[in-house]
């Protein structure tokens, strides 16, 4: 059974390097392979996972190791492959929402003309993905690391030709390789403290090393995570990436990737639960990102980039979660596939309202769709509903207990984490809500189509008639399917999860689990949740629902400027590292014109000056290099003869 | 006596120069393809070399040895380790490339007279490099290999300057100077080091007595030859200097941008990827192995040095304007890993940093290949006057991307694999300077995506609207560069079979054991 | 007669034949000086081999002989061709080798 593990990996490679080597001749049947390819690895994760239930809790692991990788003295990097729950839990995530948003990809791309090269780096991301989730070492986990990231870069910036989506991707590749340096680093460590990376040894070793390197090596890792998932301070990339198709942002940007450093931080729990220094680091980069996300997304008007700061304060939570150790980790993992579920759905929704908008973006000129969209507005409602943790749908059960978890934390830290969850849900139901209403509700405020020359319009594969009003209707089947499927995860993933509290038994042999004791009972911490919702929702209603949204944003006040901006953290890298890099890059260039090279061409052009000088010595008078020769010789016998003398 | 398979290696391309040259002057083609034909020949020979070679041997194998010049005690001996063999084996696999990408560098021009074989000259010395490259890594003579270290000095002088890209701003007398300028360079450059390298291969005989590598390693090994500190720290920086030079590190580089961007691509990659090696090579060969205890010296200087390189590099790459000086200020940048990787004195290090040489050669070789196909296309060697290439040419800038990815140091392309061996060897014995270099990476994608970015992705520009994509012969130069990219990115297994016993010979030389890890250090 | 007055001699015509090279332009008469000057070096040589009683020096004088034959044919030639191309035999006019 072992053996299939390697190819829920190959599958979607070979889809790649088929796509994207076969050229135009398979321009008409690429999507179908691509799909294919996916489901295939789908259907092997099933048969996997079927095969995982059926022995006992503790034989669950399997191991495959298929060559050695980078064989050195000292140094052993293999190709191996570790299946556990865990990895289970992601590699159905990975490939069940791959293969629908595979499926909906092919109606959403339909008129792309490189539709063919999009599947092939859809395929190549789910293959570095099952790469990352299915590594049994930190080493090959790095290169499914860089491996979706590259796959990122390739999607963002899949319509090149728009700078934007250019400049989008390389910020995207550049700051997550500010975290790749974080794991890279942590890998050092680990080979110079324990002279492995393999997970088994590392995580077994924990507690033959210091405290203070293990905080370390945790550090390092949350400083991946951080830009993997864009946490606080490398957060700034997710809301240019929406420049992506959108189905790469669902699959990419939402459910799976960015999730990627919930993941490295529950793999490396052992880690993490020996440094509580470590941990407090990550509960606090979570608990400020799940503000600063959910900030971001109250002000924004791209339905995308609200979406956007949605995920990146969804994803605060899991990282809270999982720095709270073994009371929140399970739930972390519960989380990231709830909302894997949802925010999928909600972003193939917000494709599907684009596509039948002009490929327009900004909410304020959307406005009651819900009678032209009815697919697309029932299942992004049960999204929106399953996002704001309405009882009884997946994002209550999961993020419930986030809440649960963090009062359980304890002490004063306990009571602040508590809080910020809380005021996190609040916030959550106030933006989903003013995105709900102002793009399915109110009066239709819709406006001409823009002219493509002056504004490129977002999704370019769709043919834009400039100055035509848009024609709302429903997307075709292949992309309702999928939002139809997803809505049904939203719905009932969350409560199936905790039925008996399945899921945490699930992954409790690889993640360990301790019940958390919330300083106050679970029953008031719901309902102080419920309340909270409600008043988001409210406050919402109030401001959206029952006055007009003008089509031109209001200039609002300081807070919503600057959370527009994502909260000035854009100026600042601009102003520090953009401008800072500039001129300490031009001033090197000059310097190594200048000093370098100067003194070389200094050197060169002294040596020429001094024969330039005895250059003269050479007057071409026969006479007078018959004197020089006299003389020298006199001189030369008068100092034999004065020495002989002497 | 067995088949002197080495001198037989080197002088079937040294022959086929000679063939080249004697060309007619009409039969151009005739010489492209005798070269492409004596360059493939030469591949055969050096994969039989690999094939030979014994991975658990003696330390120096196929070895030869003649009397040359008895009266100094200079042998004509050749022998290979493991370093060798990856090393020869780069030189004679990226040839053909070069000599293939470079199809049309030379082809005479309208103004030159009949009597003028431009094309045949220029095969003939990238034949005669080669033939002096790969002799210079079988060399176990001191003597012998400086008389190469020199002498290559000669084709590569003519190669630069009398061989420019054709692609230049500003008129063709300006293009001339600036060329004749950076050939100039480059062999004052070089003979200035080459010079000190003299004075020390003198001291060296006055000491030792004889030049022959292993003879004088073993009596160092053995005790019996005993040098004085000074003495041995002053041949050390004397031979130390030359390859610095060559490598090059910071502050002796400047020659490499402008020899790289004024010579044509193909000549940039013999520059980068084949005779610069030669100096990496020959600090793990010649100056850890006579000169131990000033290697470890001197070891805190050249970290920071190679450091100094990695950054700067780095940071004066962004800086560029210019497609080919881009590549040679990365190259600076990869050159700091090598050497650092080299004097770290780990396995580790050691291992990356020769799998770096072979890895760096061919991912160079990729993206400057590519970019040479570009500037060819454009007639233009600045960045700021390409835009969207990506729509009109996929192929090109799909290549051009994996090569610049290969640049960057992705995982699952070669050179990830040596980059993270030389990080983790450095970061094993000193931790601050592997903390620095990882920086590194985030520049290397710095300057890789922007030129990506730049050159072809945006709106088109009109000037590259009619570009055409990457021809048949371009695609035979490319697709197995790449292919080996990727082969060697995911199993580096062949070569480090090769290297590993190499490196623990070095290792022992220079008394070293890689720091245990902490966790098996306490038990 | 002592030798020694033949090495004086020697003395003489050197230091006669040297003055002729620095100081007359005419290069007829400089070569002559020339070789007024190594027939000074032979006269001393041949005075040398009288006094030391050995044939050294003799032998040189008779090297010393040819040498200077076949330098007057060279360096006949080359006066001959600079004064048809020059149209004068000074010394100082030959000073074009300078940049």
């Amino acid at each position: 059974m072992e053996n299939l593990i390697a190819l829920l990996v190959a599958a979607p490679l070979l889809g790649a390097a088929v796509l994207l080597c076969g050229g135009r001749r398979l321009d008409r049947a690429g999507h179908w392979l691509g799909t294919l390819l996916a489901a295939a690895s789908f259907v092997i994760g099933a048969v996997l996972f079927f095969d995982m239930l059926g022995r006992g809790a503790e034989e669950r692991e399997l191991h495959q190791h298929l060559f050695s990788w980078v064989p050195v003295e000292g140094f052993q990097a293999d190709i191996a492959f570790q299946l556990d729950q865990l990895s289970m839990t992601f590699v159905l995530l990975i490939t069940g929402v791959g293969t629908l948003i595979h499926v909906y990809s092919i109606g959403y791309m339909e008129h792309d003309e490189r539709r063919r090269r999009f599947f092939g780096y859809l395929n190549l991301f789910l293959s570095a993905m099952l790469l990352l989730v299915l590594a049994d070492n930190y080493l090959l986990l790095y290169f499914g690391w860089e491996g979706v990231g590259l796959a990122s870069y390739l999607l963002i910036g899949f319509w090149q030709h728009k700078p934007s989506a250019a400049t989008a991707a390389k910020k995207a590749f550049l700051v997550n390789r500010v975290g790749d340096m974080g794991l890279s680093i942590a890998i050092m460590l680990m080979f110079t403290t324990f002279g492995t990376f393999t997970f088994g040894p590392v995580l077994a070793a924990t507690g033959e090393t210091s405290e203070g390197m293990l905080t370390a090596i945790g550090l390092m890792l949350l400083l991946a995570a951080c830009g993997k998932s864009a946490q606080v301070p490398l957060q700034s990339w997710l809301g240019d990436a929406m420049e992506g198709p959108t189905p790469v942002s669902a699959l990419i940007h939402a459910a799976t990737m960015v999730t990627a450093g919930v993941y490295l931080i529950t793999r490396s729990g052992a880690i993490f639960n020996a440094a509580p220094d470590a941990q407090l680091a990550v509960v606090v980069v979570g608990a400020v990102t799940l503000l600063f996300g959910a900030i971001v997304g109250c002000a924004k008007d791209d339905i995308k980039k609200a979406l956007a700061g949605s995920t990146m304060s969804q994803i605060g939570y899991m990282i809270l979660a999982a720095g709270l150790g073994p009371i929140g980790y399970a739930f972390a993992i519960m989380h990231l596939v709830t909302h894997g579920f949802f925010k999928a759905g909600l972003f193939l929704g917000a494709g599907s309202v684009m596509h039948g908008m002009n490929d327009e973006v900004d909410m304020r000129k959307y406005g009651g769709l819900r009678k032209y969209m009815p697919v697309t507005f029932v299942t992004f409602g049960l999204g929106y509903l399953a996002i704001i943790g309405f009882p009884g749908l997946s994002g209550f059960w999961s993020k419930d207990k986030i809440i649960e978890a963090a009062f359980a934390k304890g002490g004063t830290e306990g009571w602040i984490l508590g809080a910020v969850t809380l005021l996190g849900a609040g916030i959550t139901a106030y933006y989903m809500t003013r995105v709900m209403i102002m793009t399915f509700f109110g009066e239709k405020r819709w406006q001409p189509a823009p002219d493509p020359d002056k504004a490129p319009s977002a999704e370019p594969g769709v043919e834009v008639h400039p100055g035509e009003m848009p024609h709302p209707h429903e997307s075709p089947r292949s992309m309702t399917i999928p939002m139809i499927l997803l809505a049904f995860g939203s719905v009932f993933a969350g409560g199936l999860f905790s039925l008996n509290s399945a899921f945490v038994n699930w992954l409790k042999p690889v993640t360990e689990f301790e019940h958390g004791h919330p300083p106050i009972s679970a029953g008031a911490v719901t309902a102080s949740t419920v309340v909270v919702l409600l008043i988001g929702v409210g406050i919402a209603y109030a401001q959206y629902g029952r006055r007009p949204v003008p089509v031109v944003a209001p200039r609002g006040s300081l807070l919503t400027r600057a959370a527009r901006r994502d909260l000035l953290q854009d100026d600042f890298n601009h102003i520090v590292l953009v401008r800072g890099g500039e001129h300490l890059t031009r001033s090197l260039v000059y310097m190594d014109h200048t000093l370098v090279d100067g003194v070389v061409n200094g050197t060169a052009a002294s040596v020429g000056g001094l024969s330039g000088r005895l250059r003269r010595l050479q007057n071409g008078f026969a006479r007078s290099y018959a004197v020089s020769m006299f003389g020298g010789t006199a001189v030369l016998i008068a100092a034999t003869l004065l020495m002989r003398g002497v | 006596m067995s088949f002197p398979l080495l001198t037989v290696t080197a002088a079937l391309p040294a022959a086929g120069a000679i063939l080249t040259a004697a060309v007619p002057a009409a039969r151009r083609t005739t010489a492209k393809w005798l070269a492409l034909l004596v360059s493939l020949g030469t591949l055969v020979l050096a994969a039989l070399v690999a094939v030979r070679f014994e991975p658990g041997g003696e330390r120096y194998q196929l070895t030869e040895s003649h009397a040359w010049i008895a009266d100094f005690g200079v042998r004509y001996e050749l022998g290979v380790d493991g370093i060798g063999v990856a090393l020869i084996a780069l030189t004679a696999l990226l040839i053909p490339f070069i000599v293939l990408a470079g199809w049309h560098d030379a082809d005479p021009y309208e103004t030159q007279t009949k009597r003028w074989r431009p094309t045949q000259g220029f095969f003939a010395l990238i034949l005669m490099v080669e033939a002096m490259v790969i002799l210079s890594f079988a060399a176990t003579d001191v003597f012998l290999f400086y008389i190469l270290f020199e002498a290559m000095l000669i084709p590569m002088y003519f190669l630069i300057g009398g061989f420019g890209d054709r692609a230049h701003t500003g008129t063709d007398e300006n293009a001339a100077a600036q060329r004749s300028y950076a050939a100039v360079k480059f062999l004052l450059y070089n003979l200035v080091g080459g010079l000190i390298m003299l004075a020390a291969v003198i001291g060296l005989y006055v000491v030792a007595g004889n030049f022959s590598l292993t003879e004088i390693a073993a009596a160092r090994a053995s005790g019996e030859l005993e040098m004085a500190t000074d003495t041995e720290r002053l041949l050390f920086l004397g031979f130390f200097f030359a390859f610095a030079v060559k490598a090059p590190l910071w502050p002796l580089h400047t020659w490499l941008p402008n020899a790289m961007g004024e010579a044509t691509a193909p000549v940039a990659v013999l520059i980068t990827a084949v005779v610069d090696k030669v100096g990496t090579f020959a600090m793990l060969r010649f100056c850890l192995q006579l000169f131990p205890e000033a290697s470890k010296w001197a070891t805190p200087a050249i970290i920071v040095l190679a450091l100094i390189s990695i950054v700067y590099g780095a940071l004066l790459a962004v800086g560029q304007r210019d497609i080919k000086r881009l590549v040679a200020y990365a190259s600076i940048s990869h050159f700091g890993f090598i050497i650092m990787g080299i004097f770290a004195m780990t396995s580790q290090g050691q291992s990356g940093a020769t799998l770096y040489m072979v890895n760096h050669g061919i991912s160079t070789a990729a993206l400057m290949l590519v970019a040479g196909f570009l500037i060819t296309r454009r007639g233009s060697r600045l960045i700021a006057d390409y835009g969207g290439v990506q729509k009109v040419a996929p192929v090109l800038a799909g290549t051009f991307l994996v090569g610049g990815l290969a640049t960057l140091s992705l995982p699952g392309l070669a050179p990830f694999v040596s980059e993270f061996l030389v990080l983790v060897g450095t970061f094993a014995r000193y931790p601050v300077a592997g903390i620095v270099a990882t920086s590194g990476i985030v520049l290397a994608a710095l300057y890789t995506l922007v030129l990506y970015q730049r050159t072809m992705t945006g709106p088109v520009k009109e000037e590259v609207r009619a570009m055409p994509d990457l021809k048949a012969r371009e695609l035979v130069v490319v697709a197995p560069l790449i292919a080996l990219l990727l082969v060697l990115g995911v199993y580096p297994k062949p070569l480090t079979e090769i290297v590993d016993p190499a490196v623990r010979h070095t290792m022992s030389d220079v008394q070293q054991k890689d720091p245990r890890p902490e966790v098996e250090a306490a038990k | 007669m002592n030798p020694v007055n033949y090495l004086y001699l020697a003395a003489l015509l050197f230091t006669i034949g040297a003055a002729g090279v620095l100081i007359r332009r005419n290069a007829i008469v400089v070569f002559m000086c020339v070789e007024l000057m190594l027939n000074a070096c032979n006269l001393a040589l041949v005075a040398f081999s009288r006094m030391h009683g050995n044939l050294d020096g003799q032998i040189i004088a008779f090297f010393t002989m040819v040498v200077a034959a076949a330098e007057v044919v060279v360096g006949l030639a080359i006066i001959v061709s600079l004064f048809r191309s020059r149209h004068s035999a000074s010394v100082d006019d030959a000073s074009l080798m300078k940049l």
